[in-house]
């Protein structure tokens, strides 16, 4: 469009069913706009965002020539998009479109005053209006987009997106700060509610990662820095020194055997040992050893090298340094899982003070084959066999003053399981779960529920308010009030199984920084849209899924992380992407280098550069700027402008609003 | 045609602005052979009423410091407008309203009593305070009265051009002077003897990361003279004012106190401070926030410490 073109505006007014219809006075609104200044047609329609609605606005912008286009509907967000492809397919800039919200900002908080809703909802079209008229054509970028991608975290969700990116063709970096891929999945003994073994359908999938020609595997690494955009990531990894040759190290064992250095495993918890050098567990993938530094006795001491002799691969490396790798790829995939909440925390409950309180992942643990008591459920504190097990439910959950106001899903359907593993191993055992409700919400997880029921396992409604120890036994008295029979109880039982909260990683404030995405008041990672963009995030380029999204179990787990993968497929099979024109730029002449801009800028879009000795100006990367605008409103000279959102545009919207 | 006419006439100011002019030294000589001075209260003996007898636009520059404070300041200020071609508003007071209209906070009854009553250095036992008339012997005397609040000159008149400062350059201020006398006439409005950029392009200090976590004032440390006073914490409104100075304050150890003004795409230099420094500090909570923002001593006084008047707050309506 030449400058001196008039505005010729169109006005498309939705009535949103009756979301809008029902109370602003749509034919007003439409009466009110047609006598605006440049606006040239004027009209409503039941759905603007159905096909006819929008055949309707293509339609006007040929017949009336209109060369910019105002929708009031809903909120940008949902529908921009849309119309900004109608005005295209119209022949008319994407650009050129502007929106009036007059559905969450108008009717839905003005359900009770119609009539004040009504001239509101001018007032937002008469601003929708202003902007209009001052708005210019804008054209999105495009970038090639490096084909691979980077996973960072080794669980089930990191896994399953790492297979199916792998099988698309696309070279997937998994990266894992353990020295074993697996994940809290690899701790788990029988999966509810089919009550599969947890390693028999996880191993193989781990198998196949590490033997998966598109897979490199990164274990005992982490994510240092990322730089670039969607398409172009730079990433830093840090290698850590494992002073064993991966190459090499064939796995066989003889080492850890030979290692005189016994260590409390991570893996078990706690519950069993490890030796100085070591895999977690027997399914480790890979299956390379690794040396403890902080416990082996030549980093400790300078003695021993006992591996060292013993290793037939001749694999270990006491001189092996941390190392960094760079890397380049398209998307970035965030499956970095939870942490479990800190059962001290409530001390009524006495985790950490009588041994036999347990976590449910610590009884996972000790059901399991290859855990430390070989799959017999036995008190820690004397290793006999319970006769009676109580599970405590919403341990952190659901607990706003204490703990977490959210509810973590996994536990209720968790600890059936357990119950159920108790009757089966040791028959006759009382057991009995202590609820507030149960969520079996899956499929077949309600099924699971009665299941259990019949197993003789007692549900019981009410909340534990204390557990203390009879020292001599060993044994635990549990104080609560029965809601259902609104009694008042005290009650024994030889083992308590706690189960606590699924909580954010605490890593995840370091990795929100490094990968500049948002997380939630919960502080779990933030979708773009949690109905509709569930393993997007706001960032273009990077994705997420599994717990370090919430909380949820294998199966939803498993389904996020293969739509993480398809998301992430989308860019690495197009090639290319283009980018959002609505990005901040650098007026050069009123730029004095102060660096505010660079210092707020939260995508590092922002760079200073010395134009002469002492003289700095700053320069957006269009590429890696998201349009967020903090540069713009921080620049104390005003040096900074927004496309689409520049001051003159949100000046006329200000004072048209005032102007009604 | 005879030597250029021009004019120097000081409202609610505090004199610098006139010293300024003196300030170019022997050079001043020079400059006096080539233009006649037909009005100048603070050096010259003229009266009101030899103004008042001049022609209409007979005065070629009239240059124009102090705010419009009282009535005899608005009238002055017409007056001079109607007798001048050029008027130019000289000096921050005039430009943006200056110091003296800080006192646009206050109401002119609390202002009043403040003055003359409250001031640590106030010792009024007698509550004097000054009358609108008083009689005395020779006759009836009359105090102009105060204005409701303090305006920049373009407030009561229309001003041609502005030459910013507290006070101005005076070497600056005659060299565009004698442009303007020469017939090189910029479009209305500019502000003359001033840059495009903010003092911090003028600035000598190196700037590397700006991140601040705590305010300092300048007597609780001994700043870095190398280092950009904003990210020692030291608030410089140098990123948010106009250049043109060459950073002179700054220079002599001297965080910028923003005298020139905003930039010249802003409207309003102290809103732009402030949201330049919100969106510098770090801090993790709403508390800390709180406590940051309250560590700013004097607020109004930092960041609009020249231009309230001329500044989107103006003043205090209640």
């Amino acid at each position: 469009m030449s400058e001196k073109e008039e505005p010729r505006i169109g006005v498309f007014i939705c009535h949103c069913g009756t979301n809008i219809a029902g109370v602003v006075d749509v034919k007003q609104v439409v009466d009110f706009t047609s006598k605006q200044p440049n606006v040239v047609f004027a009209t409503d329609y039941t759905y603007m965002c159905s096909d006819p609605g929008q055949a309707l606005i293509k339609d006007s912008i040929k017949e009336h020539k209109l060369n910019r286009v105002v929708v009031a509907a809903c909120s940008p967000r949902m529908h921009e998009p849309t119309f900004r492809k109608t005005c295209q397919e119209a022949g008319l800039n994407p650009y050129l479109f502007e929106m009036a919200n007059i559905r969450e900002q108008c009717c839905w908080v003005h359900m009770g005053e119609p009539e004040k809703a009504t001239e509101k909802a001018k007032a937002l079209v008469k601003a929708a209006l202003a902007k209009a008229s001052l708005l210019e054509p804008l054209t999105p970028m495009e970038f090639n987009v490096e084909r691979s991608a980077l996973i960072i975290g080794g669980g089930i969700a990191g896994i399953q997106a790492a297979l199916d990116l792998a099988n698309a063709g696309f070279h997937v970096y998994l990266v894992e700060k353990e020295p074993s891929i697996g994940g809290h999945m690899a701790q788990l003994d029988k999966t509810f509610p089919t009550l599969d073994c947890s390693a028999c359908i996880l191993t193989p999938k781990m198998v196949d990662v590490g033997r998966h020609p598109n897979i490199t595997l990164l274990t005992y690494c982490e994510a240092q820095e990322v730089e670039g955009f969607i398409g172009n990531f730079k990433v830093k990894i840090l290698r850590k020194a494992r002073y064993v040759d991966e190459k090499a190290c064939t796995g066989c064992g003889v080492c850890a055997q030979k290692c005189p250095v016994k260590v409390p495993s991570e893996f078990d918890l706690g519950l069993g040992m490890r030796k100085a050098i070591y895999i977690p567990f027997p399914q480790s993938v890979p299956i390379t050893h690794t040396i403890d530094k902080e416990n082996c006795l030549y980093f400790t001491r300078g003695v021993c090298k006992v591996c060292e002799k013993f290793c037939p691969a001749k694999a270990i490396r006491f001189d092996q340094q941390d190392e960094t790798i760079e890397l380049k790829v398209g998307i970035i995939i965030n499956a970095t899982g939870y942490d479990l909440f800190n059962a001290k925390k409530l001390p009524q409950y006495g985790y950490g003070k009588y041994k036999n309180v347990i976590t449910g992942l610590e009884f996972e643990r000790l059901v399991n084959a290859s855990g430390p008591t070989g799959g017999k459920i036995v008190r820690p504190s004397d290793g006999k066999t319970p006769k009676s097990v109580a599970f405590i439910q919403c341990i952190g959950s659901r607990d706003e003053h204490h703990g977490v106001p959210y509810c973590s899903r996994i536990c209720c359907m968790a600890s059936l399981k357990h119950a159920h593993q108790v009757k089966e191993k040791i028959p006759g055992a009382e057991v009995c779960v202590f609820y507030i409700d149960l969520r079996c919400f899956g499929k077949g997880y309600e099924e699971f529920l009665v299941r259990v029921q019949d197993e003789g396992i007692r549900l019981v409604r009410g909340k534990v308010s204390e557990i203390y120890e009879n020292p001599e036994t060993g044994n635990l008295r549990l104080r609560l009030e029965d809601t259902l029979l609104g009694e008042v109880m005290e009650t024994e039982f030889e083992l308590v199984v706690l189960a606590v909260a699924l909580v954010p990683r605490a890593e995840a404030p370091a990795l929100q920084t490094l990968l500049k995405v948002s997380r939630g008041a919960d502080g779990f990672f933030l979708e773009a849209h949690p109905k509709l963009r569930p393993v997007e995030t706001h960032i273009p380029g990077i994705f997420i899924c599994g717990c370090a999204q919430g909380p949820k179990d294998i199966p939803d787990t498993v389904a996020q992380a293969s739509a993480a993968a398809a998301q992430a497929a989308i860019p690495l099979s197009q090639g290319k992407v283009t980018a959002e024109p609505l990005t901040a730029y650098v007026l050069e002449d009123y730029c004095s280098g102060c660096g505010v801009c660079e210092a707020i800028c939260p995508y590092k879009a922002i760079e200073l550069k010395e134009v002469e000795e002492g003289k700095r100006r700053a320069e957006v990367n269009e590429a890696l700027c998201q349009g967020c605008g903090l540069c713009g409103a921080a620049c104390p000279s005003k040096a900074i402008v927004l496309r689409g959102f520049t001051e003159p545009q949100l000046m006329s919207q200000i004072e048209a609003l005032s102007s009604v | 045609m005879g030597k250029p006419k021009i004019a120097c006439y000081w409202a609610a100011s505090c004199g610098g602005c006139d010293v300024s002019v003196l300030d170019i030294g022997s050079k001043l000589a020079d400059i006096v052979e080539q233009v006649e001075i037909v009005f100048w209260p603070i050096a010259l003996d003229f009266k009101y009423k030899d103004v008042e007898a001049m022609p209409d636009q007979s005065i070629d520059i009239c240059l124009f410091n102090g705010g419009i404070r009282n009535e005899e300041n608005e009238h002055m200020a017409k007056l001079l407008r109607r007798k001048s071609k050029i008027l130019i508003a000289y000096g921050a007071c005039a430009y943006l309203g200056g110091i003296l209209g800080l006192a646009n906070l206050a109401t002119l009854k609390e202002l009043f009593s403040r003055v003359y009553r409250e001031t640590p250095s106030t010792v009024n036992p007698e509550n004097t305070v000054p009358q609108p008339t008083v009689k005395v012997k020779e006759g009836e005397l009359k105090l102009s009265p105060l204005l409701e609040y303090l305006k920049p000159l373009n407030e009561v008149v229309e001003v041609d051009y502005y030459i910013p400062g507290c006070p101005p350059i005076g070497e600056k201020a005659w060299e565009a002077l004698i442009a303007l006398i020469k017939g090189e006439k910029p479009p209305k409005g500019t502000v003359l003897t001033a840059d495009e950029r903010t003092v911090c392009d003028s600035c000598p200090r190196v700037k590397e990361e700006k991140k601040i976590k705590e305010l300092k004032r300048i007597y609780q440390v001994i700043p870095d003279p190398e280092k950009c006073f904003l990210e020692q914490g030291i608030i410089c409104m140098g990123p948010a004012t106009r250049g043109g100075c060459d950073a002179q304050c700054i220079k002599a150890g001297l965080p910028c106190k923003g005298c020139f003004g905003p930039a010249p795409n802003v409207e309003d230099q102290g809103a732009r401070m402030l949201s330049a420094l919100a969106s510098i500090v770090e801090v993790n909570s709403e508390e800390e926030a709180k406590r940051f923002a309250e560590s700013v001593a004097d607020p109004a006084g930092t960041f609009y410490l020249f231009s309230l008047p001329s500044s989107m707050l103006k003043r205090r309506v209640k």
